[in-house]
């Protein structure tokens, strides 16, 4: 079983990326060390009358300096993620982590990094530990696979676009036309005609559902990070679970847990209700 | 310092458990709690049959608290038997399983399944607000909660506690008629029937609609159901509602309960059921108090 720490994490650094995105890096005892693409922690709040903890993805995990970095977007006045917002260099905040599965990438087989939205942050560190050969399943000296990265946003704040850019080609779809190709991720896909043997994916819903499609149009294989409501995080509660084909061993129905079985499920096996 | 307790014949080493449907079974939970420094495990509830449980979103948060609507999604008696049982058999705390059903019937498929399985007790779920058939239905009457717990107790091995709903005008009559029964211990309170509106979509944020709320905004009413019970009948309280610290489940035994569940603040804090358990130990210390039962209904005027 994968290791789990609970921490008291001190911010390195925050800064506001624009349209309430704000960019935050914690130092971990444990948990970067530990920590894979995809995968997420739980954030507990200061105010003691939010109990719940918030599940936020890893945009970036530096193992060695050991710090992991979230980039989440504030939800709203008096919001646990805008108390997030507020702190600020040397403050101190309760997590528990890693959570969940993270990307397994599969060797060789060329691929498309699709964020939408809040989904685009995870993108790239599994953009990164691709190329470094060590995201999970490359870890045995597997063969590389060629990635690129579309990335939908609503509008010209394309946030941490640059720093995909230097990762790999990067393509974009904007709600209003203002960066890229005007539509979404599909038709950016479309637009440049851009071919991939697999999907790895992390964003709303309906951009889940249509590659899903997508990939089973072009008989490609397809992995997306979900997200549900959370309590525990940590696959207890039953409170985030996903609809699946066939019955699952751990629940005994058709029912997985997104927080500790996923949040990364194979398309195929999930309904995206 | 003895923080033992006798609940029912069986001896609990400190009065702190999970409360059903937070916990799991303890797997999860093991990875940040020494599931040997608790009093008792209580399971999630299990059926006769694999759950499925409601749609999502199934929880939400409030303030102070939370509202859930799992449905009681278990994965039925079989495989919990299986798996469950042998996994908290490797730990010296109690096991009290939850049982749940739509029916009389399948309430007694579950207690005779158990009667030779290797757990302490038994916490029969009479007060899920979440599930549209079964649950709560058996829980608003006296008579029906009478019949039920006569029921469990005619094909029971265990002791059997009946977990009692809040969503009544008054818990001492349910109470009484768990007592009157033949129930060998009461758990108090199941969560109280909430529900919350997204004003921005104008929709219900739980696909159930109402979902049961719990966390500390709802312990003053818990303590205050647990003080008038425990003056109504003469069978063992464990109390629960809110406890987020050992100083709410301190104030839980002084209102009557014998043994406290912790539920919701395991969410806020994943280490906090033995954090309770040292705290309690403190509180004892601090107060020279020799035997923690000297600390049960000692609340006075």
């Amino acid at each position: 079983m994968a290791n789990k720490f609970e921490e008291l994490a001190v911010v390195v650094s925050q800064e506001a990326l624009g349209n309430g995105i704000f960019d935050l890096t914690l130092q971990t005892k444990d948990i970067a060390a530990a920590a894979k693409a995809g995968q997420f922690v739980s954030v507990y709040c200061n105010d003691s009358s939010k109990l719940l903890p918030r599940p936020i993805s890893l945009c970036g995990i530096d193992r060695e300096k050991g710090t992991i970095r979230l980039v989440y977007r504030v939800t709203g006045e008096g919001t646990g993620t805008e108390e997030f917002s507020k702190m600020k260099e040397g403050d101190s905040i309760r997590i528990i982590g890693p959570l969940g599965n993270g990307f397994r990438v599969l060797p060789g087989k060329r691929a498309f990094l699709i964020g939408g939205g809040i989904g685009v942050p995870p993108m790239l560190q599994l953009a990164k530990d691709i190329r470094a050969g060590v995201a999970q399943g490359l870890e045995n000296g597997q063969e590389i696979p060629q990635i690129q990265a579309v990335m939908g946003y609503r509008d010209a704040e394309t946030f941490l676009l640059e720093e995909f850019k230097e990762q790999c080609k990067s393509y974009v779809a904007t709600e209003n036309g203002s960066v890229g190709t005007q539509g979404n991720v599909i038709d950016a896909i479309m637009a440049n005609k851009l071919e991939a043997d697999v999907i790895y994916a992390c964003g709303p819903t309906p951009m889940l559902r249509a590659l899903k499609a997508l990939a089973k149009e072009r008989g490609m294989e397809c992995f997306i990070s979900m997200e549900e409501r959370m309590a525990c995080g940590i696959g207890a509660c039953l409170a985030c679970v996903c609809k699946t084909k066939e019955k699952d061993g751990h629940s005994n129905v058709n029912n997985r847990r997104i927080c500790m079985d996923g949040p990364v499920f194979r398309a195929e096996e999930v309904e995206l209700q | 310092m003895n923080t033992s307790v006798n609940l029912c014949g069986v001896t609990l080493k400190n009065p702190v458990m999970t409360a059903s449907g937070t916990f799991g079974s303890g797997a999860e939970f093991s990875e940040f709690v020494d599931l040997n420094k608790l009093g008792a495990v209580v399971t999630k509830g299990v059926a006769n049959v694999p759950w499925e449980g409601n749609p999502t979103p199934r929880v939400a948060e409030v303030y102070g608290g939370m509202l859930n609507a799992v449905g009681l999604q278990n994965p039925g008696i079989d495989l919990f038997c299986q798996r469950d049982i042998p996994f908290l058999q490797q730990y010296d705390t109690r096991i009290i399983v939850n049982v749940c059903g739509h029916s009389t019937e399948e309430y007694v498929a579950v207690v005779e399944r158990l009667a030779e399985e290797p757990i302490d007790m038994m916490e029969i779920n009479i007060s899920c607000p979440n599930v549209k058939e079964g649950g709560i239905a058996f829980g608003q009457d006296p008579r029906a909660v009478e019949a039920i717990t006569a029921e469990m107790k005619k094909h029971a091995k265990q002791p059997i506690i009946m977990k009692l709903s809040p969503n009544v005008t008054d818990i001492t009559e349910m109470a009484r008629a768990a007592e009157a029964g033949g129930a060998d211990a009461l758990s108090l309170i199941n969560t109280i029937t909430g529900m919350k509106i997204d004003i921005h979509r104008q929709r219900f944020v739980l696909a159930n609609k109402t979902g049961g709320m719990s966390g500390p905004a709802i312990h003053p009413v818990a303590v205050r159901m647990v003080y008038q019970t425990a003056q109504a009948v003469s069978l063992p309280i464990i109390g629960m509602g809110g406890i987020m610290n050992a100083e709410d489940a301190i104030e839980m035994i002084l209102a009557g309960a014998t043994a406290v569940s912790v539920g919701t603040a395991n969410f806020t804090n994943p280490k906090v059921t033995e954090e309770i358990v040292e705290g309690i130990e403190n509180y004892m210390k601090r107060y020279q108090v020799e035997n923690l039962t000297d600390l049960v209904g000692a609340v006075h005027e």
